[in-house]
């Protein structure tokens, strides 16, 4: 069977497989609504963009009040089932944003996870091994502690933290032309360090809003949005299918960069493509999320067992996959009677079951 | 196809190649010989591209690598790497169809499989398909890898180190598939450190030394003792396979030169043992008369020393044993092994010494080391006065 024939069966598996987990989660909560109910309540929720006009909205610099147009959609529902106005309310406004926010940061994190994986051929880098997620973190803390000193908001003083940092990390560790992927590795580890003492210096700085930003570090998803959903499901998107083109390249890249070389693979720029497309990636969700850890590592991680090496099915099977390991864990996490960040669920529920991999299959069985 | 033009390359203040001169053509299987470290794998690594020479030029079909794109450097030479070892998990199939990687567009997601089967028939790895590299022998993922580098489809091949680390039969496929695809038309260009696999199965060898190639031309020209002596740094012996018919090469240590010359009379295996005693011992040893086709005259021509012959089952003319004498008086010692003949000539005959053993397993190196030396002192004797 080729890579697209397996590709496609595992992936229709895990959508139905994440079908199922989002409709569960759905009917879980303080309330619990009856499945059929969320069903068509989600059904009623599925709309397509018809229209595409420019909003203009300002964006506050200190004192400045900028004007920045935005693109705006106007959608059309698909469905329109009858359902009872209570249960169409909590699961479209409540639930339903949630859920689907964390199908994307979770889509997201585990593609970008694999392709680092792959890229350093190294199963437990994770997609923040270059920094990206203690960028996000500085420029998250900052507007929570210093909110007068940052201009934007909160997700775009992340997302700028992690892109800025993910860059930086690369022109330190580029000379003539080449990244060694050692080089990367530790000045990604350098970089880190340096900003955990940046964040850490923050936090004591903090006063009161210490709670908000342990809260923030901690990953997490409440008050979710529809317009977060809406800033990262493209760029998640976008980078998945983006990234499907350059599988092939990524198989290659596993044989060594010599031999990539040799097989007629721009290494070096295949580098610089795969890094941007995967921090932007992660950029995104750590911006709405926060730090989630592990979903990056373990996902790609036990997909790779379950599926191969290979690329062409290992990106698009860890991309449902995460979706489905997020909205699963996020659903536990707000489970609890007092509601968990989810990067504590994803952390202990992974950890566990990442360990009982190691020690059940051998850890160059990659 | 392949021509290397003065190239030079540097690892910072270290230069590795220094002016290398090579051209590989089409239909040619050229072996590439030099000592551990001398640059070979540089100079192949200079050829596909993955090194950028500091001087010089290195030309694909006569355009400069450094002027084609990876790709298309890729679609004219293929690369068979030394380090095996892949650390994934793909199965031998889905390795030989990265090989294909040149050929396709980033749109293709699946390869065009009738290369890549062609390949692996051709390289005997079509059972291995589904099999994962990682748990193919050396053997087989070496001939998987050369698959890779068949479905590349490059007028060019690359080869470096292909027999490292296999078991003889293996090193003889490997090496048969390479002078096969040369015959069919490929530039082949291998690293190999092996001399006497290089000879039997390269049209060519090229010897890098000293950042050079400091010998190029049939393999009987490039393994020449005294060149293999300066390049590897020991003494070699250069024999002919009697079953290949190729020249093998066996090093030998031998000690430094006594500065001493001694005739061996004698023949048969003793003789010969002695000989190469003498040899191993650091002097300069001649024989003869003996029978052409005597075990002590191969011995002597391997060991690039004098010998003078007769045809077999006949007495030698005088003009043989004139010969035979002027090495005999040329010397400052005469081993006379076993009562051999000595050939009498005008001049003054050196001291003799006359060594009796069984056969060539009694040949003991301290008793031929002292008849020797015993009969310098003998010789010198006279010249005191």
């Amino acid at each position: 069977m080729g890579a697209t024939g397996r590709a496609a069966r595992w992936v229709l598996g895990l959508t139905a497989a994440l079908v199922a987990v989002v409709l569960a989660s759905a009917s879980v909560g303080p309330v619990s609504l009856p499945l059929a109910d969320v069903a068509l309540a989600t059904l009623n929720a599925v709309a397509l963009p018809t229209s595409v006009g420019l909003a203009v909205d300002s964006l506050d610099l200190w004192v400045l009040s900028v004007p920045v147009p935005l693109p705006e959609f106007g959608y059309t529902s698909l469905f329109d089932f009858a359902v009872p106005a209570t249960a169409e309310s909590i699961v479209r406004t409540l639930r339903l944003p949630r859920i689907a926010l964390a199908a994307v940061v979770g889509l997201a994190l585990a593609t970008a996870g694999a392709v680092m994986q792959g890229f350093f051929r190294n199963p437990m880098a994770d997609p923040s091994i270059i920094g990206v997620s203690t960028g996000a973190a500085v420029g998250a803390v900052a507007t929570i502690a210093l909110p007068l000193a940052v201009p934007f908001g909160l997700h775009a003083a992340a997302f700028v933290g992690a892109v800025v940092t993910a860059f930086a990390v690369y022109l330190l560790a580029t000379e003539d032309g080449r990244t060694p992927v050692a080089t990367l590795l530790l000045a990604g580890v350098a970089v880190q360090t340096f900003l955990g003492a940046v964040v850490s210096y923050l936090l004591i700085n903090s006063g009161e809003s210490l709670e908000q930003a342990m809260y923030w570090l901690m990953g997490r998803l409440h008050n979710a949005r529809w317009s977060e959903v809406e800033a990262t499901l493209p760029l998640a998107v976008l980078g998945v299918g983006f990234l499907l083109f350059y599988a092939r390249d990524l198989n290659v890249m596993l044989l060594g960069e010599e031999d990539a070389r040799s097989l007629g693979i721009p290494v070096e720029r295949s580098k610089r493509v795969l890094l941007a497309v995967a921090s932007v990636m992660t950029a995104a969700a750590v911006a709405v999320a926060g730090v989630i850890g592990f979903v990056g590592l373990i996902v790609p991680h036990v997909m790779r067992l379950l599926v191969g090496p290979d690329h062409r099915v290992l990106l698009p099977t860890s991309a449902v996959a995460g979706a489905t390991f997020l909205v699963l864990a996020d659903t536990v996490a707000r489970s609890f009677a007092a509601e968990l960040p989810v990067g504590i669920v994803t952390a202990a529920v992974g950890a566990p079951f990442f360990l009982l991999l190691l020690r059940r299959r051998e850890v160059h069985a990659l | 196809m392949i021509d290397v033009d003065d190239v030079a390359v540097a690892f910072g203040d270290v230069g590795v190649l220094e002016g290398v001169d090579l051209a590989v053509d089409r239909g040619e299987f050229v072996g590439l010989v030099g000592p551990n470290g001398a640059g070979k794998t540089t100079l192949l690594r200079s050829i596909n591209g993955v090194v950028d020479a500091d001087a010089g030029s290195v030309r694909l079909d006569g355009d400069p690598v450094t002027g084609l794109g990876t790709r298309a450097v890729s679609r004219r030479v293929a690369t068979v790497p030394q380090d095996t070892h892949l650390g994934f998990a793909f199965s031998a199939e889905a390795v030989v169809e990265m090989g294909r990687t040149p050929h396709r567009s980033r749109l293709e997601w699946t390869a065009d499989s009738e290369p890549v089967a062609e390949a692996m028939a051709r390289t005997e790895t079509s059972h291995l398909a589904d099999r994962a590299v990682d748990d193919l022998s050396g053997g087989e993922r070496q001939r998987v890898l050369v698959a890779r580098a068949l479905a590349q489809d490059a007028p060019a091949l690359l080869l470096d180190e292909p027999t490292a680390s296999l078991d003889i039969n293996h090193q003889v496929r490997v090496l048969d598939l390479a002078r096969d695809l040369a015959a069919d038309g490929h530039a082949v260009l291998a690293a190999i450190h092996d001399l006497d696999l290089a000879a039997r199965f390269c049209d060519r060898l090229a010897m890098l030394h000293d950042g050079v190639i400091a010998a190029a031309g049939t393999p009987e020209a490039v393994l020449e003792s005294e060149r293999l002596a300066e390049a590897f740094g020991t003494e070699t012996v250069l024999q002919t396979n009697p079953v290949t018919g190729a020249p093998t090469v066996s090093a030998v240590d031998r000690e430094e030169s006594r500065g001493a010359a001694v005739h061996v009379a004698g023949h048969g295996e003793v003789a010969a043992r002695v000989l190469g005693v003498l040899w191993q011992a650091g002097f300069d040893a001649s024989v003869g008369v003996v029978p052409a086709g005597d075990v002590a005259a191969s011995a002597a021509r391997r060991l690039a020393q004098p010998v003078v012959t007769t045809e077999a089952f006949s007495a030698p003319d005088s003009a043989t044993v004139d010969r035979a004498a002027a090495h005999l008086e040329a010397a400052d010692v005469c081993l006379r092994v076993n009562d051999g003949p000595l050939p009498v000539g005008d001049g003054v005959r050196p001291p003799v010494v006359d060594v009796a053993v069984e056969d060539r397993d009694a040949v003991s190196r301290s008793d031929v080391v002292e008849a020797v030396v015993a009969g310098l002192e003998r010789r010198q004797v006279p010249a005191d006065d």
